[in-house]
């Protein structure tokens, strides 16, 4: 097995699908010729050719409601949105139409729309944000995260072939900054599983995205001082696996809640209200939410290490909630 | 262009099972027996028809919910509509949705979705599948003129424009949206207008005259499937009911309506029909006959059906379930 970014993952099952199955095709803003901002589809035009690589307009809503109307006709788009904060712009088309087609009218509609998302990369406020709590209201999605190179290839192919709107949530920090051995051959992770990523025994954090990372990190800190965590990667947030959850935390009675996004109404609450209601005769201390705060994501570098969760935070919560 | 008897004598039947299957709705809902509300294509029934009706089996089509006309002429059967009105099982979507958010791929039919115009840059989707598969089909949306002021409409004329697409675009142009009439929506003389923004081929056409309609709508479909791009259709009409039939439209002049009411669609084709010799008496008699056992039927049918189960609320949200959604 070769070792590789994250970035490359995305780019192998991309080729991959492209090269299995003629009816998978790419949209989106400056895909083509340029290979798109973060040079993700790069050569996949000289490759498949301009329409199954397709350069749209710039025009968010547009394009996501063409794909959705491809995908009607038998066709497996895959949509680039540049950020994920562009998302919005295509938020009706997504949610009114792609999230209700089947439920409504048996309107199977399988397009992937892949979000590069998150901070850390000095974006500011449009081009840094975690917009999965949107969509994570919204029944009839499917949402995943990778956080490794392995399940990003995995779960970006059982995106691709699964039978139902998928977004795909990429983080951008990660795409050069991580590697890993991911098998070469036709590597498909399932969509709704989530994985521990380390085993421990005093607190379990539940996670996903980048900060699995940020988790594992305050783990080796936390480790030298006696105090074991147990990483759960959620890997897909819609639909939730909720066993692996409820598992760890009936093994560690002890949880921490960790991501990105802001704090209010979003993943971080439904895990910690699903836990308190399902498992609550297991915890042995209150859950703990580590996110970012309530505002927009801010651009000077203080502001925005503030703003985002840090090992710090996980180990200062972890000590408090051991000694609970 | 030369229209065969039969198909002129189709299209008039199609006109008048649309206005006689919306006016009996509108009756059962007067009665209470229709669950919601009830907006109908009255008056402006040769838009959906002759842009329908001018499709070939294998194109796709995405009306919006005044184009009871579609929905027929694509195969959904009067019985699964009349079972929809009434929320019923045996209803295109099962219960699961209303009136006319009708859509069934079978008949290449793409579902409604209330925010107008929503389907514009979908249909122009399935025309670029067609495009990309090398396939001669083509994709038909409609939408009112109301819709035409939102972004969907304008993103997908020019997605459709640019990427030249076999797709044709209609507007029931019936001068409200809503209360609001043309002059207030838009400060476009015609709708028409609007296409040339984005390098697209338009027409404007009499929205009453289901023949005229049938015979652009051909010449736009040949087009789009010769590989020469999008065109957008303008059909200018008058929708002679409130905007829902909750609606006393007293914000419609009297004067317009009955301006309009000399145009009806339905008379003029019968009256061209029979000043041109395309129908007998016996064959005008039978055509009536049909419509209204169809409806009766339709009826009935919809009558002795059952209501779903409130659980079944709980099915068919994802095309693949996981976990523990595939156990409900």
């Amino acid at each position: 097995m070769k070792e590789i970014t994250y970035v490359e993952a995305i780019q192998q099952a991309l080729w991959e699908e492209m090269e299995r199955d003629d009816s998978v095709f790419i949209l989106g803003e400056d895909i083509g010729a340029y290979g798109g901002a973060f040079k993700v589809t790069e050569g996949m035009q000289e490759k498949f050719g301009e329409m199954r690589v397709l350069d749209t307009p710039l025009s968010e809503s547009g394009f996501t409601g063409a794909a959705i109307g491809a995908s009607l006709v038998g066709m497996r788009p895959v949509v680039e949105m540049q950020f994920a904060d562009f998302i919005s712009c295509a938020f009706d088309q997504i949610v009114n139409v792609a999230a209700k087609n089947f439920y409504r009218w048996k309107g199977r509609t399988p397009i992937v729309i892949r979000a590069p998302y998150g901070g850390n990369i000095h974006g500011g406020a449009f081009h840094s944000q975690c917009p999965e709590g949107w969509f994570f209201h919204t029944p009839g999605l499917k949402l995943v995260a990778p956080a490794f190179p392995s399940d990003a290839k995995g779960l970006l192919k059982a995106a691709i072939r699964d039978d139902d709107p998928v977004i795909y949530f990429e983080h951008k920090y990660l795409y050069r900054r991580i590697k890993e051995e991911v098998p070469e051959d036709d590597y498909v992770v399932p969509i709704g599983k989530a994985r521990v990523v380390k085993e421990g025994s005093d607190i379990s954090v539940i996670t996903y995205g980048a900060m699995v990372h940020t988790a594992l990190d305050a783990s080796e800190k936390l480790e030298e001082g006696g105090i074991s965590l147990e990483v759960v990667d959620l890997r897909t947030l819609l639909p939730l696996d909720k066993e692996t959850v409820f598992d760890s935390v009936k093994k560690t009675s002890k949880v921490i809640v960790l991501y990105e996004a802001t704090r209010t109404g979003g993943v971080g609450a439904e895990i910690a209200a699903l836990i308190s209601q399902e498992v609550f005769e297991y915890l042995d201390g209150p859950v703990q939410r580590i996110s970012a705060p309530d505002t927009p994501v801010p651009f000077s570098p203080p502001m925005e290490e503030y703003y985002l969760p840090q090992v710090e935070d996980v180990v200062e919560a972890a000590e408090k909630l051991v000694a609970y | 262009m030369d229209i065969d008897r039969d198909t002129l004598q189709q299209l008039y039947y199609y006109l008048k099972l649309t206005r006689h299957l919306e006016d009996r709705v509108t009756s059962l809902y007067r009665q209470g027996k229709v669950v919601g509300g009830v907006w109908t294509s009255n008056g402006t029934e040769a838009v959906s028809v002759g842009f329908s009706y001018a499709l070939e089996k294998d194109d796709i089509t995405a009306p919006y919910f005044r184009d009871m006309g579609a929905f027929l002429i694509r195969g959904i059967t009067p019985r699964r509509i009349i079972a929809q009105y009434f929320g019923k099982k045996t209803g295109v979507s099962g219960g699961k949705e209303g009136n006319v958010h009708i859509g069934d791929m079978n008949f290449g039919v793409i579902g409604f979705p209330s925010h107008l115009a929503d389907n514009y840059p979908v249909a122009a989707g399935a025309a670029l599948a067609f495009k990309i598969r090398g396939e001669k089909r083509i994709a038909a949306a409609c939408t009112g003129d109301g819709g035409t002021s939102r972004g969907d409409f304008h993103e997908a004329l020019n997605l459709a424009s640019v990427l030249k697409l076999p797709v044709v675009f209609f507007c029931n142009n019936n001068q409200y949206a809503y209360s609001m009439p043309h002059g207030k929506q838009m400060a476009v003389k015609d709708v028409a207008d609007r296409a040339l923004a984005y390098g697209m081929a338009s027409e404007i056409v009499d929205g009453n005259d289901v023949i005229a309609v049938y015979t652009v709508s051909k010449k736009a479909y040949e087009k789009a499937r010769a590989g020469d791009g999008p065109t957008f259709i303008e059909c200018k009409t008058m929708r002679m009911h409130g905007h829902s039939e909750h609606d006393a439209a007293k914000y419609v002049p009297r004067e317009l309506l009955e301006e309009w009411k000399k145009k009806d669609p339905i008379q003029r084709m019968e009256k061209y029909l029979i000043e041109n010799n395309m129908v007998s008496e016996a064959e005008m008699k039978e055509i009536d006959e049909r419509v209204r056992d169809v409806i009766e039927d339709a009826e009935e049918f919809a009558d002795k059906s059952p209501y779903p189960e409130g659980k079944e609320a709980l099915e068919g949200l994802y095309a693949t379930p996981i976990g523990r959604d595939k156990e409900s």
